[in-house]
């Protein structure tokens, strides 16, 4: 045998562990289940996409994650973003913010603004977003277990520069599931956390019907080393979860699935991810119609923001992250993604300078001006490699969602650690596949330089005088907010989460006393308790 | 007389959620053979100080991914000294810019391992350093 035939005979198998032919025809589209889920855009099962005309009318949203140091030099940033033609804002906060502890408590010290912006009460947000139009420009807040909290606080912010909450559009990150899997910012044991995403949603759907309050993250879930079958299956697992805290409420699917919204990754081999998009389209919406009963055709669309891929990029020779952006990029493009984001190629090293961030928004805008991404709705639709390996994802999909309800359902196994322990087993696997070269990263076991040369990054300084300005801007608000309305708000948030009733009215009038997130969680925290983590390997 | 298996603690410091990386550095030193006491997210220095002592470990390791590690070695230090844990074998794995090395060094952790290191490199370390 020679070389060539023996290379063709070599299996290929997928992330996701379908095997890859060498050629697709026909015959295999018929054999994976035919064509009847691919459909036309904007048409039940959604699988080409969830509108018609798509980018044709309108490109993707693009919306780099951005945020670091005090609320003010955020706000510089933001508007630097929006002047290189940015669409949107990815709020990153710190990690004192993102589990609830303000600014001056000692374990926040050297934390400060260092991963993100600091907030610790309303008057940050006010600074923030100062001078942004939230009409033109939406909002995303990567928040999770501080979620309820930031919420009332944007929305409390929104009304009181005059916008009508009832129109106000922006989503909150708000997914606490997959920070117990992997990113780990919980605050709250599983039960009250699952509780107060349903609180969220019960109190958008009736006050702020526009704005998105979940954003249900399977990027993450792959982050920590889940292939792209199981990102999308555990995600749609989440997202059932939630949906059946507020059905228990007595709402209707129609109320509110409509405001669920997803996040995914996008690094890897382009077509396994570009069929995982197609796939996980249809699924969703087959699972809204048939499962939950949704008629509103807004209920059953899988609205994504199809973004980051920091998984996928490298340490060694950061400059050649830019290529793979932008194949990224191309991927999240070819998805029919609503929106974009790119992590940018310093990634692996800091949190994005100026420069890397507008690489990566100059990234997107070449799809969009000069590579023809936007012209026409779904163009690998018809490819019969493309159709069959959709419908194999699809099958993926649906077989790990039934084990994991046969394995008693994914709160369960995310409280018990088991979902933790699956990944975390691929990860190591992942690991011990690259070291071996047996799954080939190039820089890091291919073409590698033997001298690495001096990196071409430029590190985003941490500005200690940012922590200490922003603890005294809190010294000042404690000093001079109206104590006794803030007393009384803090008490009735208290009352209402120990008698089981929706928390967010109480968070609402606690932010707008100028309550601080340190303060709002710690009423919380004495009612729920603390997530105790489960380790298991 | 079989060799006392070498026992390592290793921890989260601080408020970083990143745990990917420290759960696959955990199976490498336990397919190694090595003991490994795994602390979850969130530990204070205090906290890693005393499970160190506690344990009676070989290897005390921190796996830091948001860059407060400077802040952090800085007050853990003195803890682990005042532990009569200088002896022990100190390392630190993680988002550790170059630039931070030589004080990471100078702050006791003789071992340092960024983004990109080999697990075998850090299995090898620890066999060669362990007392």
């Amino acid at each position: 045998m020679n070389d060539r035939a023996r290379d063709e005979l070599k299996p290929v198998i997928n992330e996701s562990g379908i095997e890859v032919k060498p050629l697709y025809t026909a015959a295999d589209v018929e054999a994976s289940g035919g064509l009847d889920m691919v459909g036309q855009p904007g048409e039940y099962p959604f699988t080409r996409g969830i509108h018609r005309l798509m980018y044709r009318k309108q490109p993707w949203t693009m919306r780099q994650y951005a945020g670091f140091g005090n609320p003010a030099d955020t706000n510089q940033r933001f508007k630097y973003l929006i002047a290189n033609g940015q669409t949107g804002l990815n709020v990153a906060f710190d990690l004192p913010t993102q589990i609830g502890l303000d600014s001056d408590d000692p374990q926040a010290e050297g934390e400060i603004g260092r991963v993100g912006m600091s907030v610790d009460t309303l008057r940050d947000f006010e600074v923030a977003f100062d001078g942004i139009d939230l009409d033109r420009i939406t909002v995303s807040l990567t928040i999770n277990g501080a979620a309820a909290i930031l919420i009332a606080m944007y929305l409390a912010m929104a009304e009181k520069r005059g916008y009508d909450v009832r129109k106000l559009r922006g989503t909150a990150q708000n997914d606490i599931l997959k920070e117990f899997i992997g990113r780990g910012t919980w605050v709250f044991p599983v039960e009250p956390s699952i509780r107060l995403v349903g609180d969220t949603i019960e109190y958008c759907a009736e006050h702020a019907p526009k704005y998105s309050p979940v954003s249900v993250c399977g990027y993450h879930i792959r982050e920590s080393g889940a292939n792209p079958a199981q990102e999308m299956a555990y995600a749609f697992c989440i997202a059932k979860a939630y949906a059946d805290e507020v059905i228990r409420r007595g709402l209707h699917i129609d109320e509110f699935a409509g405001r669920l919204s997803y996040n995914f990754n996008i690094f890897g081999n382009i077509f396994e991810q570009v069929c995982k998009f197609r796939a996980g389209r249809g699924l969703w919406a087959k699972i809204m119609k048939e499962e939950y009963k949704a008629e509103k055709p807004g209920s059953m669309w899988l609205r994504m923001i199809a973004a980051g891929g920091g998984g996928g990029l490298t340490f060694e020779q950061p400059e050649v992250n830019i290529v793979r952006g932008a194949y990224y990029a191309l991927i999240s493009a070819l998805s029919g993604t609503q929106t974009m984001a790119l992590c940018s190629y310093d990634e692996a090293y800091t949190i994005p300078t100026e420069y890397s961030a507008r690489i990566s928004l100059r990234t997107m805008q070449l799809l969009i001006e000069e590579m023809g991404l936007t012209e026409t709705v779904d163009p690998l639709a018809g490819s019969w490699y493309v159709e069959t390996l959709t419908n194999q994802m699809r099958q993926k999909m649906e077989e790990i969602m039934a084990e994991v309800d046969a394995q008693g359902g994914i709160v369960k196994l995310v409280a018990e650690g088991a979902i933790q322990a699956r990944v975390s087993a691929q990860a190591y696997q992942m690991q011990r596949d690259i070291e071996s070269g047996k799954f080939r990263k190039v820089g890091v076991n291919c073409y590698r330089n033997e001298q690495e040369e001096d990196h071409p990054v430029e590190f985003h300084p941490y500005q200690e005088e940012d922590a200490r300005q922003q603890i005294a801007a809190l010294g000042r608000i404690r000093a001079e907010r109206d104590q006794p309305r803030v007393d009384q708000a803090l008490a009735r948030l208290s009352a209402d989460a120990a008698a089981g009733r929706n928390v967010m009215p109480a968070l609402v009038e606690a932010v707008k006393a100028y309550a601080t997130v340190g303060e709002m969680t710690g009423e919380m925290v004495k009612v729920f308790g603390r997530y105790q983590e489960p380790i298991r390997f | 007389m079989t060799q006392r298996r070498i026992k390592v603690l290793l921890a989260k410091p601080g408020l970083d959620g990143h745990d990917q990386g420290a759960k696959v550095v955990v199976r490498a030193l336990m397919d190694a053979g090595m003991e490994v006491i795994y602390t979850g997210l969130r530990q204070t220095p205090e906290a890693v100080a005393r499970m160190a002592l506690d344990e009676d470990v070989d290897v005390i390791a921190l796996s830091s991914l948001a860059g407060s590690h400077l802040p952090f070695c800085a007050k853990l230090k003195p803890l682990l000294e005042a532990n009569q844990l200088q002896d022990k074998l100190w390392l630190i794995g993680g988002n550790l810019p170059a630039q931070d090395h030589d004080a990471l060094r100078a702050l006791g952790f003789a071992g340092i391992f960024p983004t990109g290191s080999r697990l075998d490199a850090i299995v090898d370390y620890i066999r060669e350093h362990v007392k």
